[in-house]
């Protein structure tokens, strides 16, 4: 990448090297100046202003929006996300490790790529869509009720409760989990498990011992990526959870555009769901890097 | 080696189980399948084959004004990321000054935080500056998050380049211009193309960040479904998900394949 050519030897006079630094990364630099690092930064300003309405001059004075956070109506709703989001991270890691694993260790090598694309094409589709379709499936009337009863079986009423909220989030975050653990699968030394067999160790346990370790830190990864995608969830609480599940970027959104306006207690919730997720990133890095130092 | 010949006798349990996460995937879109093309449309029963809500939907004006509010936004951010992102690629990639960290972890941010909070921020600081909301504020919000998507891809496939060749092209006289233009900007060209059909369903799909900064007078099709899906089952809804589907299912194949086809010709 060094372009470091004496410039005598030039016949045009060539551009200097800290201008075209400047017109690469200054347009991007700038747009994200102006729409990511100024605002994150007015929202922490914003959220030091008590019961701030929008046309308020804005007069930093405390922390109450940080403390009312700490009222247990609020902590219900941030409880709450956070049970949807390590569930949801919970039931993803129990159902994608056996599929990412079938694909990348068990399934014939050449259809292990095409395998991969259809289990993770439904991700390119709406997630708007794919959860309203839960609805048509979970619904009193829908499909899941209707082949129970043509079953003999009782009905279950799970939409607009918290069971039809983990079903559409691990079914959102699910192809996310497998993309993850299978990139980590496919790396898998499997002279390891060989000599684990070899050495008289049952599938359980060379299971435990090696491969385990081994997709570790992919492991980690993708229950980072599901949970911090999870925790900033909107679309799957408000579709499929009904009222009785107000998540916390619900909370945000009434804030601002719901009908309890208070601008400032919303940029606080919104600074501290920022703030979570990147502790949990901090941690995966740091996780990250003692397992590999280890190996 | 006994675990090996013993394998193909027997179906594995892993095998049986992504089976039937196969089928959990694609049970939804199955479903709605189902229901675009029945006629009953509030139960389950099958109450006969009907291209109605298909008609139904392709004669809705607002639909069609939500679809091409949001083809507006999409082609808009992703234009534009698709310039700037990769010349931020290619810079991060090429230089190295004081505050790179920073810059650096600024391009990877929309990655990382939820929507819901670049969604509050971004109507925060429109407020204070005082811009009205409109389509266009849309299309510089989205562009915060194309043109890092966009960047992101274009650094993975910078990584994985000989970095001599753009020396040598210099050395053969080209100008830092014209080495850009004709030797990196090919090689870079599968990846830009798969940053950008991923910005742009990404785009396509934000339901948070437009409605946000959407104001009165813009309506993206995310929110326009939103709305009316809300309260109850729309049958014309089953139809547009199919279309869509369908749509953005072409779209993610000609990524996947631009993406294979270049990768099997790196390794070749």
């Amino acid at each position: 990448m060094s372009t470091k050519v004496p410039s005598e030897s030039r016949p045009i006079a060539p551009t200097p090297q800290w201008l075209q630094a400047l017109l690469l990364l200054a347009p991007a630099g700038v747009w994200l100046a102006l729409l990511l690092v100024i605002p994150t930064l007015l929202i922490f300003e914003l959220s030091l202003v008590p019961n701030i309405k929008p046309g308020d001059l804005v007069n930093p004075s405390g922390l109450g929006n940080y403390l009312r956070i700490f009222q247990s109506d609020v902590l219900n709703v941030i409880g709450r996300s956070l049970l949807f989001a390590t569930g949801t991270t919970l039931l993803c890691l129990l159902m994608g490790f056996p599929v990412a694993y079938w694909i990348a260790l068990l399934s014939p090598k050449r259809w292990r790529n095409l395998l991969l694309l259809a289990f993770v094409l439904p991700l390119w589709t709406s997630s708007l869509l794919r959860s309203y379709a839960w609805i048509s499936i979970l619904r009193p009337t829908g499909v899941l009720n209707t082949l129970l009863t043509s079953l003999g079986l009782p009905t279950l009423d799970l939409l607009n409760r918290s069971p039809a909220v983990f079903i559409g989030m691990t079914y959102s975050l699910l192809p996310y989990m497998v993309l993850i653990l299978y990139a980590s699968l496919e790396k898998l030394d499997r002279r390891f498990l060989e000599a684990a067999a070899d050495l008289g160790a049952t599938p359980p346990q060379a299971f435990w011992k090696v491969t385990v370790p081994q997709t570790l830190p992919g492991i980690a990864a993708g229950s980072l990526l599901v949970f911090i995608t999870g925790l900033g969830d909107f679309i799957n609480p408000e579709l499929l959870g009904g009222t009785s599940s107000m998540t916390a970027a619900r909370l945000i959104y009434n804030q601002f555009l719901g009908a309890t306006q208070n601008w400032g207690f919303g940029s606080a919730l919104s600074m501290v769901l920022i703030l979570a997720v990147s502790l949990a990133i901090a941690l995966l890095i740091k996780y990250g890097d003692k397992n590999a130092s280890s190996l | 080696m006994q675990a090996p010949s013993k394998s193909p006798l027997r179906i594995s349990w892993q095998a049986l189980f992504s089976v039937l996460m196969f089928g959990f995937m694609y049970l939804p879109i199955l479903v709605l399948g189902f229901y675009s093309f029945n006629q009953s449309p509030n139960s389950a029963q099958w109450g006969g084959f009907t291209l109605s809500w298909y008609v139904k939907f392709f004669n809705d004006s607002r639909i069609l004004s939500a679809l091409s509010d949001s083809l507006t936004v999409a082609f808009c951010a992703v234009g534009i990321s698709a310039i700037i992102g990769t010349l931020m690629a290619v810079g991060l990639a090429r230089y190295r000054f004081p505050g790179k960290q920073l810059y650096q972890g600024a391009s990877y941010l929309p990655l990382i935080i939820p929507d819901i909070a670049i969604a509050v921020s971004t109507l925060v600081f429109l407020a204070v500056i005082a811009v009205p909301l409109s389509l266009w504020t849309i299309v510089a919000a989205h562009t915060v998050f194309c043109l890092s998507y966009v960047a992101f891809v274009v650094s993975t496939r910078l990584v994985n380049l000989n970095p001599h060749l753009e020396e040598a092209a210099q050395d053969l006289g080209a100008t830092p211009y014209q080495s850009l233009v004709r030797v990196l900007l090919p090689e870079l060209m599968p990846a830009i193309v798969s940053g950008c059909l991923l910005a742009f369903v990404l785009s396509m799909d934000d339901f948070l960040i437009a409605s946000f900064t959407a104001g009165g007078g813009a309506t993206t099709l995310p929110m326009e479904i939103f709305s009316r899906i809300r309260t109850s089952v729309k049958p014309d809804i089953n139809a547009l998900s199919v279309v869509l589907m369908v749509a953005s299912g072409a779209v993610a194949l000609i990524a996947e394949t631009i993406r294979y086809r270049s990768e099997k010709k790196r390794l070749q």
